[in-house]
């Protein structure tokens, strides 16, 4: 089975005497999600560009798949598609219309088009505006149609700049939803954004840059063991008021750290051990018949790495 | 939701993208798509249709001799006159910011990061406007020869065929100088103004002053070239170089030259711009980074 490859070697992009990209070596692979961090100006958007051929390295090469995006783009993103920034539809064409550009560019078979079209709009829930002019648009109803336009052919390889911005909640959700279930069905996914919260819940690993440099890549839990000083905590609800006694028998759940009572029937956890400790409380807490209503981990943990690792550059 | 237990089957089959040629005509479409959904092509339409009717009420009030004295002096009047304003309207609606406005306004993102050709995006849209030009020539054409079968019948002069095909030729070459600017430049309104400037002005100017004063014969410069859409309609063709001596008196002379391209150098010289302008604009859209 082929597998799904994205590879950066030795990429750089100067502008002038300005590195925006120095030296990335990279090399995804697989069915996953991988997060893509960095402060603003770090080289998020411009390693992705250098990905489509928006913009041309200036030494190194971007591989997807074996191919060389420079030299075979075509080719190289035959079974990839991206969503770099927002880019703008043309005014005066309807969601169908422009979904369909892409669906000819992308060889879909003339008999899929219509419905994968009526798919993938329905999936960023854009459906009543299938034939509605793009022109109006506001900016987040714009961005849901170029998400739907990278589902387009069902590519395998999705790169995506920052989907969420301009989305509301609700749509931002629906974007993390489409992403969860996309790397089930062997996608691979790489995608920036400045959302930890986001990044924590969707991505598998993740990879860091600042400066044009890459500080770190690997599966989120290693990169948050390695760079994070603080521990993880969640937030536990019930249906009931936590007593003293119902406390001291959280508190004494393996890996536990610290219990501390938020309100009357909110706890917040602090633990060790990652995920695999965090389905063992979780399960706990389920089996004590204490009214468990809600379990929620927060991210703090990739905060403090991320602030942790961008703090050391600067 | 996608469905997603057949897109496991096929997964990992190779994805068939279309062959470069076929995608070159699916951007023409949307292109024309575009145009005519944009009003572009309607606005430049009844530009055509407005000369073309101020024509019809001025010949048909007036009867002017200049007109009406043969088949031949209709057409020439006619087309001789307006088709290459036409030309480079045509070219500066549909060429003029083709490609400067897929950066400008950030549209082109959302086709050049698929997988497609730059040239296939360049070549398609060139084809688009070569279209969209082309049938408002047409279009302009057929009201020109509606009224010249109600002056003179249906004997049209073989001269507008030729007219006509030099008129394509001299299409092409301005679409091509105006997508190289287009790609030149990354703001609409420069890309326009330049080619307008260009056209409408400047290239006649330095015609002139390279003619008349310097007394050189001005082969570099396209509309120079474009004079034989309409000299074909002089019988015989003008002579190549025409001297005119202007006698100011005190036995001081004046000595303008006139240029006229013969026809096979006419087209040799559009067939240049067409061909050096465009592939100098496809290498500069090749190089050009979206930023
Ligand atoms: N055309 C350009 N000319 C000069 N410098 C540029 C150009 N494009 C980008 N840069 C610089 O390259 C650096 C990286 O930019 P990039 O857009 O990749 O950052 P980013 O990580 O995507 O940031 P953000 O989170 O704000 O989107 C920035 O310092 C930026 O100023
Ligand atoms: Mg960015």
């Amino acid at each position: 089975m082929d597998e799904n490859v994205i590879e950066a070697i030795n990429l750089t992009k100067k502008y002038g005497s300005f590195t925006a990209l120095s030296k990335l070596n990279l090399n995804l692979s697989g069915s996953k999600c991988v997060g893509f961090l960095g402060p603003n100006g770090a080289g998020k958007t411009t390693t992705l560009k250098i990905f489509t051929d928006l913009i041309r390295p200036s030494s190194g090469q971007a591989m997807i798949n074996g191919v060389n995006v420079q030299s075979n783009k075509k080719k190289a993103l035959s079974d990839c598609s991206a969503l770099i920034e927002t880019p703008e539809i043309y005014p005066s064409m309807t969601v169908r219309e422009a979904l369909s550009l892409v669906a000819e560019l992308r060889g879909v078979p003339r008999s899929e088009r219509t419905s994968q079209i009526e798919e993938v709009v329905a999936e960023v829930k854009m459906s009543d505006w299938l034939d509605k002019n793009v022109g109006k648009f506001s900016k987040g109803m714009k961005q849901r149609v170029n998400i739907a336009s990278t589902l387009i052919g069902n590519p395998s390889i999705i790169l995506l700049d920052e989907p969420t911005s301009g989305l509301d909640p609700r749509g931002m959700a629906e974007v993390r939803e489409i992403v969860k279930s996309l790397k089930k069905k062997d996608r691979l996914i790489f995608m920036s954004s400045h959302l930890l919260n986001e990044v924590a819940d969707v991505c598998d690993e993740v990879a860091m840059i600042d400066h044009g440099k890459l500080l770190a890549y690997g599966p989120l839990e290693e990169i948050t063991d390695k760079f994070s000083t603080v521990d993880d905590s969640a937030e536990a609800q019930f249906s009931r008021p936590i007593d003293e006694s119902i406390n001291s028998q959280i508190s004494r759940i393996d890996n536990i750290v610290s219990v501390e009572k938020i309100d009357s029937r909110t706890v917040k956890i602090k633990y060790t051990g990652g995920l695999k400790s965090q389905e063992y409380i979780l399960a706990t807490l389920a089996g004590m018949q204490i009214g468990l209503v809600g379990f929620k981990s927060s991210s703090t943990r990739l905060e403090d790495t991320y602030l942790n690792l961008i703090k050391e550059t600067l | 939701m996608i469905d997603m237990e057949t897109m496991n089957v096929d997964i990992n089959q190779e994805k068939k993208i279309p062959g470069s040629l076929d995608q070159l005509f699916i951007i023409t479409k949307y292109e024309l798509l575009n145009y005519f959904r944009s009003r572009r092509f309607l606005i430049l339409l009844i530009i055509g249709l407005i000369i073309d009717l101020l024509l019809t009420g001025i010949i048909g009030y007036y009867r002017p001799q200049s007109f009406l004295s043969s088949s031949l002096s209709f057409y020439s009047g006619w087309v001789g006159n307006s088709i290459t304003f036409i030309i480079i309207l045509s070219a500066i609606f549909f060429g003029g910011d083709s490609i400067s406005g897929e950066f400008q306004n950030k549209t082109g993102f959302f086709i050049a990061s698929r997988p497609i050709r730059r040239s296939s995006i360049y070549t398609g849209k060139w084809i688009a406007s070569f279209i969209a030009s082309f049938l408002i020539i047409i279009i302009f054409l057929a009201i020109t020869i509606a009224n010249g079968v109600y002056y003179f019948g249906a004997s049209v002069p073989y001269q507008l065929w030729d007219a006509l095909a030099f008129s394509i030729l001299y299409l092409a070459a301005v679409l091509g100088f105006a997508f190289f600017f287009s790609s030149l430049f990354k703001s609409s309104a420069y890309s326009i103004i330049v080619t307008v400037i260009l056209f409408l002005f400047a290239f006649t100017l330095i015609q002139f002053i390279v003619s008349s004063l310097v007394g050189i014969e001005p082969w570099f410069i396209i509309t120079y070239a474009s004079g034989i859409i309409s000299n074909i309609f002089t019988v015989p063709f003008p002579p190549h170089v025409v001297t005119t001596v202007t006698h100011l008196g005190h036995g001081r002379t004046l000595t303008t030259t006139t240029y006229n391209a013969t026809i096979s150098e006419g087209l040799i010289i559009m067939a240049g711009y067409f061909i050096i302008s465009t592939l100098l604009g496809l290498f500069v859209f090749e190089k050009r980074e979206f930023n």
